[in-house]
């Protein structure tokens, strides 16, 4: 049994909105994606070296990364000629059936919030400017709400101008409380205020907004680490949860990202966004391959409902969407 | 960094063609294969690389390598050059022809419209001496108005807004006739970002460009994006015919190799490069500077070009004589360190020479306190102590501490600097401009004895 099939069986048990969404989201992405592999496979009588650069081009396209790509195309030609196959049609699964092993390579993955039942949950998010950091969090305080978990936010973006204001019209959306500073203060002493707060009114989660940052600012990454220091001496455990954000469309920079976040805390998941475009986000199989770190949301849209849990199954699946109903 | 310099990259394919002539197939394959990576590597898009590696060959087929070039050089040199004609050649300013002049900023979400909006109107209102307005046309992100605002209050710049329950089409034509009634003569429309799919809000853009009839429409792309790049910057020309491109984030670590796929697809020149948060952090793009560091490469030649800039001639020749002459005391240094601050953030200077993309790295806001330090503790020195700090003893030392508020071990950290800057100086020498690459005689080297060994040697055979 192949392993689309398997991935069909569990996708029938999925919730179909939730698939559809997903699918619908990741749709415009991937139309090309799976196009030109299906292309590719119709061009080539027979599965030679001009077919294996051709495939190479297209992850490359995905973003995905030279060297990661190199990778993927060795264990398929491996397998290729393992198996002794000769048509192009018959590769396609193989090449999906790689992509799953190499992501998953073994490792727990997990895209569930690491809840604390004993104390405040801290969730911390990262990223570059313009990730998407404040929006995500209004999706992710939406998606605890319906869970029903109390959350309260913290708008440590102190820097930019209007991030406070951001945070605070859509926590008024939500009807959750949102802990502010001022404008240009200490973001440390916002975070401070935040988990005394949460403590007292006894808040499940507390999700606590950071400024954009690029990774090779040096102060900035300190201040960042400060506030790491400052979580844990009033919540030990804390952050349970570091998201780094990451853009769908970022390039090759993202591994430089992912590398340079980490030495200062530890990164627990990734936040993808933006999937809603035609940026395929292929940077995250560099990320995974090169730090281990697994995505656990994926951002499809502007409004609150549009963070869905990454799925591996899902997003392979609907990489290869067209490659399956052929 | 986080990739290796093409230089670097070069290096192994280049030994085996080490003493070669003539560019031949076989000689260059690898090393396209290696430029190719490094421009992948680089976030230029797929296809913009295939073609211009195609056109690169082209070129470089049957050249004779010159001279005492080395193949290596002769390679990167063409590849350079190929990148900034593509890049395009000149630098090219804002159209401000029209009174007033209406800017569209438009892009992606995050990609920096407002922030560069702000940038753009300072340099107006400095510069360019513009009374410029700012329009707070992004009805849709939460307080996406109020940031402009804050902006607009930062700068002491006027802001048009509407709230986010009027339309924006009604907002751009109410703002046009604010500005025609209160004699702005530059006004700067901040939309919304938005994905290039999105048909709905791209016709949305459309409606705008239709009422305000824009001089200048600017794509503002982040350095970071990778190859959707070409697909963005498409869907934008193909609705509003763009005139320009903003680069952003270019403070990053990011190679922007996005820049050269966006010239190709669209054709439109880059106008500006955003280089930081603060609001004065924005540039002029040059092409052959972006072409260096999509190679990863530095070069000395536009360095010394945005040096002639901003230091006064006559005052570099003196200092270089005094460099040459071995006079080079710590005034010197005082006044290049402030010199080379007009030229802007030291992280990105060094990125320009050559060796430096591997040194660890800078941190800009460091270095502006360092300086002051360094200030206070030069100028508790005497006159005489400048000129040549070798004088220095204990005692100068701590008279010279006491003076500044600082440690003695402050003063002797400033000394090794000094020792240390020196000998950069020496090393700067060496470098070959035509290539960026390092002469083949390193200074320190023959300062030791080549044949040390041998005479070791002969010394135990005596024995």
């Amino acid at each position: 049994m192949g392993f689309f099939s398997k991935i069909k069986e569990t996708l029938v048990g999925k919730s179909a909105k939730q698939n559809d969404k997903y699918v619908a989201g990741l749709d415009k992405s991937n139309s090309s994606f799976s196009s030109k592999i299906n292309e590719l496979a119709a061009r080539y009588r027979e599965i030679d070296d001009d077919y294996f650069e051709e495939l190479e081009n297209i992850l490359i396209m995905s973003d995905v990364g030279v060297n990661m790509v190199m990778t993927i195309v060795d264990e398929i030609k491996k397998e290729v000629r393992l198996q002794n196959i000769k048509d192009p049609k018959a590769i396609n699964e193989i090449i999906v059936d790689k992509m799953f092993v190499i992501y998953a390579n073994d490792s727990y993955m997990t895209t569930k919030i690491n809840y604390d039942d004993q104390d405040l949950t801290v969730i911390l998010m990262i990223g570059v400017n313009g990730a998407g950091k404040t929006t995500t969090i209004a999706k992710l305080a939406h998606m605890m709400l319906q869970e029903g978990k109390s959350v309260m936010v913290a708008a440590g973006d102190t820097f930019r101008a209007g991030a406070i204001d951001q945070l605070a019209v859509w926590a008024d959306r939500l009807g959750i409380e949102c802990v502010k500073g001022k404008e240009g203060g200490d973001p440390s002493s916002v975070v401070y205020d935040a988990l005394k707060r949460a403590k007292e009114q006894n808040i499940d989660v507390l999700i606590c907004d950071t400024a954009g940052r690029l990774q090779n600012k040096v102060n900035l990454m300190n201040e960042l680490e400060k506030m790491n220091r400052i979580i844990k001496r009033v919540v030990p455990q804390g952050p349970q949860e570091t998201l780094l954000v990451i853009d769908a469309t970022t390039g090759q920079n993202g591994v430089s990202q992912a590398q340079e976040f980490s030495k200062i805390t530890d990164i627990t998941g990734l936040v993808l966004t933006k999937m809603d475009g035609t940026a395929k986000g292929g940077i995250v199989l560099s990320i995974k391959d090169a730090l281990n770190i697994p995505v656990k949301f994926v951002g499809l849209g502007e409004q609150m409902d549009d963070l869905q849990e990454f799925d591996l199954e899902q997003y392979i699946y609907g990489l290869c969407k067209d490659l399956l109903e052929k | 960094m986080a990739f290796e310099s093409l230089s670097e990259r070069l290096q192994e394919s280049l030994k085996k063609i080490r003493g070669q002539a003539t560019l031949t197939e076989e000689n260059m394959d690898e090393m396209l294969r290696e430029i190719r990576l490094a421009l992948l590597e680089a976030d230029v898009n797929f296809q913009v690389v295939k073609e211009f590696i195609a056109n690169t060959k082209e070129k470089a087929l049957g050249q004779d390598v010159l001279g005492s070039l080395k193949p290596g050089q002769v390679v990167v040199k063409i590849v350079h050059d190929e990148l900034v004609e593509l890049l395009g050649t000149t630098v090219s300013e804002l159209d401000l022809s029209k009174k007033p002049t209406v800017i569209m900023m438009v892009g992606l979400q995050g990609s920096g419209k407002t922030t560069t909006s702000g940038k753009i109107a300072k340099l107006l209102a400095q510069k360019y001496s513009k009374n410029p307005l700012l329009v707070a046309a992004d009805i849709y992100r939460p307080a996406a108005v109020d940031q402009l605002k804050t902006l607009g209050e930062q700068l002491d710049i006027p802001v048009f807004e509407k709230g986010t329950d009027v339309k924006v089409e009604q907002i751009v034509s109410e703002a046009m006739n604010y500005a025609y009634a209160n004699h702005h003569d530059v006004v700067l429309i901040d939309t919304a970002g938005r994905l290039h799919i999105d048909e709905p809000l791209m016709h949305e853009l459309q409606n705008i460009k239709d009422i305000v009839h824009p001089s200048e429409i600017l794509l503002v792309v982040d350095a970071l994006t990778g190859q959707d790049i070409v697909n963005v910057a498409q869907s934008f020309h193909e609705h509003l015919q763009i005139t320009g491109a903003v680069l952003t984030k270019l403070d990053g670590d990011s190679r922007g190799g996005g820049a050269l796929s966006i010239r190709h697809i669209t054709h439109v020149p880059i106008k500006f490069i955003g280089t930081g948060e603060k609001l004065d952090a924005i540039d002029l793009f040059y092409p052959d500077r972006m072409a260096d560091r999509i190679l990863g490469m530095g070069d000395v030649v536009s360095l010394v070009e945005k040096v002639q800039d901003v230091y006064d001639e006559k005052e570099t020749m003196k200092t270089f004589e005094r460099m040459k002459r071995g006079t080079f005391g710590l005034d010197d240094m005082l006044e290049q360190m402030h010199q080379v601050r007009k030229l802007g953030p030291l992280s990105g200077i060094l990125k320009m020479i050559p060796g430096m993309p591997s040194l660890p790295q800078i941190n800009d806001e460091d270095t502006d306190q360092k300086l002051k330090l360094t200030e206070s503790i030069i100028y508790s020195m005497t006159k005489e102590e400048r000129r040549d700090p070798s004088i220095l003893n204990a005692r100068r030392k701590e008279r010279i501490a006491k003076g500044c508020g600082r440690s003695v071990a402050d003063v002797n950290r400033l000394l090794k600097q000094f020792e240390a800057s020196k000998q950069m100086m020496k090393q700067m020498g060496n470098i070959d401009p035509t290539t960026g690459m390092p002469t083949q005689r390193p200074q320190a080297r023959p300062q030791f004895n080549p044949n040390r060994k041998k005479e070791r040697h002969k010394k135990k055979k005596k024995k």
